[in-house]
């Protein structure tokens, strides 16, 4: 209830929103990847291993519908991340005490 | 539980806008309250009804203006980033009030989340 939910909706190729988030980010937290966010997703993305670091303290999810928006449905995904549509968004914000945008 | 909603890009340079109205899509089928939608920055594009889509294209303006007409949501753009980009009572599409940085204040006070989208 207390952890925060951490929303990153820029690509880690383009911006280093995900890198910042993953460092301040505290242990608990819930970190939502959203629009071009998502590419961080992508198992064999060279940026993969920040967010595998992290998998044992934090919890990972992403937007199915910006992942389809974007070509990514039938590319695997980094394992532990679970898929969320706009419900699951709106029950991470519920769930969690505050929500934090890294814009 | 009661949601507040800031959005600061406007309809056509970033997804801010359309990830906001599917999420407040969703909360509100889920039966969460908007306490308030706020438009901030650019994000005052998304109450000009003089906006034109070609049809084919999703209208954000169309969509804000009709959720909120069925929903009673308070859509409050910031009025010095409005009047700064052009954005007058003139121009507002129905459904929106013009008014200031305090009711953003407020919306962070009354709501028990809130959750920003823009770039």
């Amino acid at each position: 209830m207390s952890s925060m939910l951490h929303i990153v909706n820029k690509s880690p190729f383009d911006r280093n929103a995900l890198d910042s988030c993953l460092r301040l980010a505290g242990s608990g937290s819930a970190i939502l990847l959203i629009e071009d966010g998502v590419y961080a997703a992508v198992a064999k993305a060279a940026q993969a291993d920040k967010i595998t670091g992290r998998m044992g303290d934090c919890s990972f999810y992403a937007l199915g519908p910006d992942i389809a928006a974007r070509g990514l449905s039938d590319i695997s995904l980094i394992d532990g991340i679970q898929v969320v549509d706009y419900e699951g968004f709106v029950d991470l914000v519920a769930e969690h005490g505050a929500t934090q945008s890294w814009l | 539980m009661k949601f507040g909603i800031l959005i600061n890009e406007g309809p056509f340079t970033h997804q801010a806008s359309d990830s906001a109205y599917r999420f407040v899509v969703a909360a509100l089928a889920k039966g969460h309250e908007i306490y308030r939608v706020f438009f901030y920055n650019d994000g005052v594009y998304n109450a000009n009804k003089l906006s034109e889509p070609q049809t084919d294209d999703r209208n954000l303006v169309a969509l804000w203006s009709a959720l909120a007409e069925e929903h009673s949501l308070d859509l409050v753009v910031c009025v010095a980033a409005a009047l700064r980009r052009g954005i007058k009572d003139e121009v507002l599409k129905d459904g929106f009030r013009i008014s200031g940085l305090g009711q953003l204040v407020e919306a962070g006070i009354q709501a028990d989340r809130m959750v920003v989208f823009g770039d």
